[in-house]
């Protein structure tokens, strides 16, 4: 003891000492553990294609990621998970059908352009994910809107046919398949699609509990809302986002909906169609490209819901979730800049110039 | 803002965060006292302030309580010697900043009886307020609770300033310490005779003393201490760290918020720490100096955990001796394991401001930072900055090196370091070193601009 102590070997550390638990490997695990749920569902739903589909944007992003940290020279990051967020949520906004190559390309875009280019994990101005699917919306605008029935028969035996097209090759046109699967009467429209343009409205329960036609991971708002809730509740995401995002849509649905019930349609099915919940729980918590200030969160989330009824409800897109993210996305460090805490015992709310 | 938190309720900070406390290795442990070292060595400067000046030369014999050291104008303390014996020489010695600073080497005689010779009774009830303060600092009494501020400046506000409220610091938010929950279930009296006198002094009508809720038994201890006096009133507040920062506590005691820049005096509030008020209540009556305190020595290279009287220049070596150290020793902190400094030498002695010896093991590191991830942006740290500071973005200009955005546009030097946005951040950055560095690097900018300015 004390011949230790004569000649100690201390090490000096710079305060504070401690440390909470928590890591960004360890939150980044938790979204995918988050994910799981969404994914198991969608394969549930759309059966191997979506399986495959999912596999092979994962796949895609982490192999890209891989070859930019050696291009760059830098220590591998796959480990830290985020390019497994990235190519699982990509996955899940897909069209359960969308050729794998595509999905491979909107892999190598989402990681190489929307995250790499920028210098990696935590310097991305815009959700990775959704980068990749706005490119792949661009540049295969059919592919993209080729919706598969929910709990198609024999979902488990066979690929829908547009999964395995060979790359640079037209996908195949889906109408006699999906004749010879879809349970019911399925014409190839999104619950959102039917209603916008042909006012048909789907069953809400159906479109609660997800068996609807949608992209692979969006169909279901309860599981959707479930594994978010787990993200919120660790405190994995921020939940003012989803809360002001949903609650702005849903406000704004049910002002227009009492106008115009016809046209417009209520707060119940604003919710759960399309990929609003997917994009609020999952999609617009990215920490990276969300503003870091309080009161900017909710600006922020409400900006987003805003701008998502407006395209639904005004715009020519059905959907309008991936476009709002990502302008929220680009308005975040303004928000940022304009809503610094009042820091304290100071008078006024401190203008910082972004 | 976790989302469980909404459903939180009742009087503590808004920010911050709630740090394991450690506490129960020491929190039942009466004060003991530890015996004297060999060789004593009483720093010159042990407060914030001027050094005092040396009144005693080498192979002087000196009396336990006998000052040593004289104050060197308002903003200084004097020291009194911690034990009876010779003055061994007056040289330099290792501090707490690395740097060697004077001190006096007093070696004390085994066989004296150590009885405090010094002082008088004095009658505190008839000297006025300018009295006291001189009183007051002829204790050499400074702030307990690690700022090592001199006690009687506090007692004498700005002319300007209009008090109303004391505020007695009893949080000891830091993790591992417990002098003063100790200090208020052993000297509740003294706590409240030392509150008294800083009332009676600022013609203050009313005391709260604030103390976590994890010090029950503290609190109870004050109150019946108290019995029907309504002027001093002891407040439970929830648990959390820094709380004990005189800012943050004024904010959940009273809620009013210190300006930036400015002092407590500024909102009509004085800050004392408990264990000071006590030492004020027990050496003023008596017309004695400051010689000794109670330092929490623990951790988990420990054997011997306890709070222990520890007489002031007790070298660190000595004192972790006593308290058993063992082999696995790897870092010794000084102060609670948040904004406690990490020393580099064992021949550092105790002073005033020290309110714990924390001595971490090589395994006791809990998730230790493996790798420094990129800031992602997850606003942990700004949701628990306590002073509503945005560290995120400080941390990302103190990368780019904008030590002058920093402060111009994101009140750096408001931060004092507490630690929570380092403590919270899951890429691991060392926050609290990058703004330490930004601080010094712009208190160095300005210098040369005037250098250059007078030039």
């Amino acid at each position: 003891m004390s011949a230790k102590l004569q000649k100690p070997e201390i090490q000096l550390r710079t305060s504070p000492h401690l440390h909470s638990p928590r890591n960004v490997v360890m939150i980044m695990r938790n979204v995918v553990y988050a994910l799981i749920p969404i994914a198991a569902f969608s394969v549930y739903n759309f059966g191997i294609s979506a399986l495959f589909l999912l596999i092979a944007s994962m796949l895609s992003c982490i192999l890209t990621e891989r070859m930019c940290n050696r291009m760059m020279d830098n220590e591998s990051t796959i480990g830290d998970w985020s390019a497994i967020i990235t190519g699982l949520l990509l996955g899940l906004t897909l069209p359960p059908g969308f050729p794998l190559w595509m999905a491979c390309v909107g892999g190598l875009v989402s990681i190489g352009l929307g995250k790499m280019l920028f210098g990696g994990l935590g310097f991305n101005v815009f959700n990775p994910a959704l980068v990749g699917r706005a490119f792949l919306q661009a540049a295969f605008p059919i592919a993209i809107t080729a919706y598969t029935p929910a709990m198609a028969t024999n979902r488990f035996a066979e690929f829908i046919p547009t999964t395995l097209t060979i790359p640079f090759a037209e996908p195949a046109v889906l109408t006699e398949w999906i004749k010879q699967v879809a349970v019911d009467s399925f014409t190839g429209a999104t619950p959102l699609m039917a209603h916008k343009f042909d006012h048909i409205a789907t069953d809400a329960a159906a479109l609660f509990f997800g068996s609807v036609a949608g992209s692979a991971g969006e169909t279901s708002a309860l599981v959707i809302i479930l594994c978010g809730l787990y993200l919120l509740v660790q405190n994995f995401a921020d939940w003012r986002i989803p809360a002001s995002m949903l609650g702005t849509a849903a406000l704004l649905s049910t002002i227009f909906h009492a106008i115009d019930p016809a046209k417009y349609p209520d707060a119940a099915f604003t919710l759960c169609s399309g990929g609003l919940m997917l994009g609020a729980f999952f999609m617009a918590t990215d920490m990276v490209s969300s503003p870091v200030t309080p009161l900017g969160v909710w600006i922020y989330g409400g900006f987003i819901g805003l701008l998502t009824i407006v395209i639904r409800f005004f715009g020519g897109l059905p959907e309008g979730v991936m476009y709002s993210i990502l302008l929220g996305n680009a308005i975040s460090p303004i928000i940022e800049s304009l809503t610094q805490p009042r820091v304290y015992g100071t008078q006024k709310v401190a203008r910082a110039k972004a | 803002m976790s989302l469980l938190n909404i459903f939180k309720s009742g009087k503590a900070l808004d920010r911050g965060v709630h740090v394991p406390e450690y506490k129960e290795q020491t929190a039942h442990l009466p004060i003991r006292r530890l015996p004297f070292a060999p060789m004593l060595v009483v720093p010159l400067s042990q407060h914030a302030g001027a050094p005092a000046v040396a009144v005693v030369r080498e192979g002087q014999e000196v009396v336990r309580g006998e000052p040593l050291a004289k104050e060197d104008g308002f903003m200084s303390v004097p020291m009194h010697s911690p034990a009876t014996g010779r003055i061994e020489k007056i040289g330099l010695a290792p501090s707490v900043r690395g740097e060697l600073a004077p001190a006096i080497y007093l070696k004390p005689y085994p066989s004296s009886s150590q009885e405090v010779l010094y002082g008088a009774p004095q009658d505190i009830q008839n000297m006025t307020p300018d009295q006291i303060v001189s009183a007051v600092q002829r204790t050499g009494a400074v702030g307990l609770g690690g700022a090592a501020f001199p006690t009687h400046v506090k007692m004498r506000p700005p002319k300007d300033a209009r008090l109303d409220t004391i505020v007695v610091n009893g949080c000891e938010c830091e993790p591992f310490l417990t002098t003063d929950p100790r200090v208020m279930l052993e000297q509740p009296a003294e706590v409240i005779q030392g509150t008294r006198i800083a009332m009676k002094c600022l013609s203050v009508p009313r005391a709260v003393i604030g103390v976590e809720n994890n010090k029950m038994d503290a609190v109870e201890a004050l109150r019946k201490a108290l019995g029907s006096e309504t002027a001093i009133t002891v407040e439970a507040i929830e648990a959390k760290y820094p709380q004990g920062a005189e800012k943050m506590l004024i904010k959940v005691l009273l809620n009013r918020e210190v300006p930036s820049g400015g002092l407590p005096s500024a909102v009509g509030v004085a800050v004392f720490n408990v264990a000071t008020l006590a030492q004020i209540g027990e050496l003023l009556p008596v017309h004695q100096g400051l010689i000794e305190r109670v330092v929490t020595i623990t951790g988990p290279a420990v054997s011997k955990p306890g709070n222990y009287l520890t007489a002031l220049g007790t070298p660190l070596r000595f004192a972790l001796q006593q308290a058993g150290c063992t082999d696995e020793t790897a870092s010794v902190i000084l102060g609670g394991p948040m904004m406690g400094p990490s020393i580099s030498s064992l021949d550092v002695p105790i002073t005033k401001g020290v309110t714990g010896i924390l001595v971490m093991g090589r395994a006791d590191f809990n998730h230790r930072p493996d790798r420094i991830y990129p800031c992602i942006r997850c606003a942990a740290c700004v949701d628990v900055c306590p002073l509503h500071l945005n560290p995120s973005r400080l941390g990302m200009l103190a990368r780019k090196h904008e030590y002058e955005t920093m402060e111009s546009q994101f009140h750096l030097m408001d931060c004092f370091e507490c630690g929570c946005c380092a403590y919270v951040c899951p890429s691991h950055i060392p926050l609290v070193q990058h703004f330490r560095v930004a601080k010094q690097m712009n208190r160095e900018r300005k210098a040369r601009e005037r250098e250059t300015a007078k030039a």
